[in-house]
């Protein structure tokens, strides 16, 4: 069946094709529509597969596990930085092995389109001791996934997907096959395998060890990794993931003058590597991301000026991978012809808070906040109130990455900083503020927590946040001191009052939690559509 | 056949469902096609741009590489200056004349246009007064589609077909308004 596709959803029809019993994930830029392609599925067939979004990254890892203990297939998606929350069980998930088939899915970010950084996940597969999968197109993603499933049951371990961005977020024609039935449970045939006492984990970590030359030979072998010769070649490329597109598309297919490695299946295939240096005095590596295959092949010892990249300025060192810098790489020059264009400077377009939402409001208030204590104050999050550091608001001073608003503010309290303001949302605060915030409590740090609850995940477009009407109730539970909890709805025309509120709480000498909680205008929007389109179906 | 196509303008303008037509018309056809799109935080109010790639072989990148755009179709007119890099020689630059005017420095009216009719190739379209004279502002993204049909490759058919496809559910109304909606853009400038 042909199907147009985004390549993140090409990656969840891949999954739901392998027979998976669970699709387990917390969203974020660029890996939010695999999960979301997946809940659409389940409403249109009527599948039976778990796709509710979880808490974090971490939950979302660990119950994968839970569910590839018991022997059916799952999928874990994220962002890249949600792979740094989920680590802990990621790494660990290498040691003990799985039983049913468990892919996790990464979409990574080079050029931080929407993120903090542009770390590069094939580190943490290598680091895992994993098998990498990295498609180039979105049929070989759908591909791969299913590949990658097989895979996963075959070595019994878990198999790490890496896309980035532009494959994420790009749309094509793909062709789908038969799907498989789900997997019936069925128990580790090890008792121990997921004790990982260390006397259990150092027998399996060594196993590990040992299955990494099988996983060399199957990347040597795989369809998805493929060495074309040149008759004589003036210089070998190594083409990983969607690296081969640009090279194809500037050479207007295979290249007649280079050996080609298309590189999509780690870890590297070591033969194929070596052949590529016997046959060329230099080698370039093409990747969309951090040099990652650059320094495996690279050696320390000897600084080896035959390989070409981004550690010697062939390729920019940051920065998602382009066509015409591939072009440049190569020195193809029918590719820097460029239209004249206009010098003038044109202002850029940053994303704004949308008209009508409460974030505005909290940033009023907050702003004249500012304005009386100083600033250097406010400690932030990830999420669309982070659009608070833009003008005209420019209210908060941090935004590291989820769940640091409230550590960073207690520290800085700790330092002796007065006010210490700290800004979450609701769906950051249950991701991973309600630690932080303990630690606070434990010690009654001075420090006023707002969390801005508009019901929903709304940067990543409005899903459900785990932490819906449960707020107050955690932060009874976490001991916030009851009169110390606030809820209240910010609005245009309460902005004295919520000076005045926030102006109490930060006087307060110890920790107070203010939950600001208004609807995302967005979601409003969509579940007003959605009901008027009832109405309407009703009536006719 | 093999087009070209850069997206751009504000988002929440309907870019997206120019490149869903795009995409689909190109599906209901056997033609090739890939879609590059941003997402996250270019939604709220930001540039928001997406590369659409039509053709009758495979095509291999996701992105238009610069020099190579056809057509850069903008329903913004200061959005339709940020991407001149893409576009080829003789390529069109096709743009809607109505500002989204929610950043402070944004230039004068004239210091855009200028800008625009420095690009040899370039349209200009009303395509809000277009399509409030259907009775409907929202059309006036399919409207500069249909501007941009004049320029490109594809069949005329193939557009129409992927309107009607794109738009059945929200039923035989809605389809009628953007097909009059793509006849009116692509009328417009002869």
């Amino acid at each position: 069946m042909k199907r147009l596709l985004l390549g993140a959803e090409t990656i969840a029809q891949g999954a739901i094709d392998s027979g998976i019993s669970g699709v387990y994930s917390y969203p974020g830029t660029p890996s939010t529509e695999i999960t979301l392609y997946i809940q659409e599925f389940k409403v249109q067939e009527n599948i039976n597969v778990f796709c509710n979004w979880c808490t974090n990254e971490k939950t979302a890892m660990e119950t994968a596990l839970g569910m590839s203990y018991a022997g059916k297939r799952s999928l874990v998606s994220m962002k890249h930085v949600g792979l740094n929350v989920a680590a802990d069980a990621f790494i660990n998930s290498a040691i003990t092995g799985i039983n049913g088939g468990l892919v996790v899915a990464v979409a990574d970010d080079p050029s931080m389109h929407s993120s903090q950084n542009e770390q590069d996940s094939r580190f943490y597969g290598h680091f895992a001791h994993i098998p990498i999968f990295e498609p180039s197109n979105q049929q070989e993603a759908y591909d791969m996934t299913r590949s990658a499933f097989r895979f996963s049951e075959k070595y019994k371990l878990p198999v790490l997907l890496r896309i980035t961005t532009r494959l994420a977020h790009s749309r094509a024609i793909i062709s789908t096959q038969a799907a498989e039935i789900q997997n019936n449970i069925s128990f580790p045939l090890v008792r121990e395998q997921f004790i990982l006492l260390p006397s259990i984990a150092r027998k399996q970590f060594r196993n590990l060890l040992l299955v990494q030359n099988s996983l060399k030979q199957e990347a040597v072998s795989s369809i998805y990794n493929q060495l074309h010769k040149a008759e004589n070649s003036q210089l070998g490329v190594i083409a990983c993931g969607i690296a081969i597109n640009y090279l194809l598309e500037v050479c207007n297919g295979l290249p007649q003058n280079f050996d080609v490695l298309k590189l999509c299946q780690y870890p590297i295939p070591q033969s194929l590597v070596n052949e590529l240096f016997e046959r060329n005095d230099k080698i370039l590596v093409l990747e969309d991301g951090y040099p990652f295959v650059e320094e495996k092949i690279l050696g320390i010892v000897a600084h080896d000026k035959r390989v070409l990249g981004r550690l010697n300025g062939y390729v920019p060192p940051d920065g998602e991978l382009q066509p015409n810098i591939v072009a440049k790489a190569l020195a193809i020059e029918s590719f820097s012809e460029h239209v004249e264009t206009n010098s003038t400077h044109f202002p850029n377009r940053p994303p704004e808070l949308c008209k009508g939402c409460g974030h505005i409001d909290m940033y009023t208030a907050l702003r004249r906040i500012i304005d009386e204590y100083g600033d250097n104050h406010v400690f932030a999050d990830i999420g669309c109130y982070t659009l608070g550091a833009l003008s005209p608001y420019s209210a908060i001073n941090t935004c590291v990455e989820m769940g640091a608003s409230i550590p960073m503010a207690k520290g800085a309290a700790d330092a002796g900083v007065f006010p210490a303001i700290a800004i979450i949302g609701d769906s950051t605060f249950t991701h991973s503020g309600m630690t932080g915030l303990l630690d606070a409590v434990n010690e009654n740090a001075p420090i006023t927590v707002i969390i801005a609850d508009n019901a929903a995940s709304a940067m990543t477009g409005g899903q459900n946040s785990a932490a819906h009407g449960k707020l107050k109730n955690i932060c009874i539970g976490l001991g916030v001191e009851p009169d110390h909890i606030i809820e209240t709805e910010p609005f245009p025309t309460k902005i004295d009052q919520l000076v005045a509120l926030i102006k109490e709480e930060i006087e307060f000498k110890g920790t107070s939690v203010i939950i600001l909680k208004r609807e995302c205008v967005q979601t409003v929007l969509r579940k007003n559509k959605t009901e008027a389109n009832q109405k309407h179906n009703i009536i006719f | 056949m093999n087009t070209n196509i850069l997206l751009s303008g504000v988002g929440g303008q309907g870019i997206l469902t120019i490149g869903a037509v795009f995409g689909m018309a190109a599906m209901l056809n056997n033609y090739h096609i890939k879609q590059a799109e941003t997402h996250g935080m270019s939604q709220r109010g930001g540039e928001v741009v997406s590369h659409v790639r039509i053709s009758d072989k495979p095509i291999y990148s996701d992105l238009i590489p610069h020099a190579t755009a056809d057509i850069i179709l903008s329903v913004e007119p200061l959005e339709s200056l940020r991407y001149l890099h893409f576009l080829k020689p003789n390529g069109w630059l096709i743009t809607n004349d109505t500002p989204f005017r929610n950043i402070v420095a944004y230039p004068t009216q004239d210091v855009v246009f200028e800008a625009i009719k420095t690009v040899k190739n370039n349209r200009i379209v009303a395509a809000d007064t277009l399509a409030k004279s259907l009775g409907n502002l929202k059309t006036s993204n399919i409207i500069m589609l249909g501007v941009a049909s004049n320029y490109i490759e594809l069949p005329y058919e193939t557009l129409q077909q992927g309107i009607i496809e794109i738009f059945k559910k929200k039923g035989d109304k809605v389809v009628a308004l953007n097909l009059k909606a793509l006849d009116l853009g692509r009328e417009s400038i002869l």
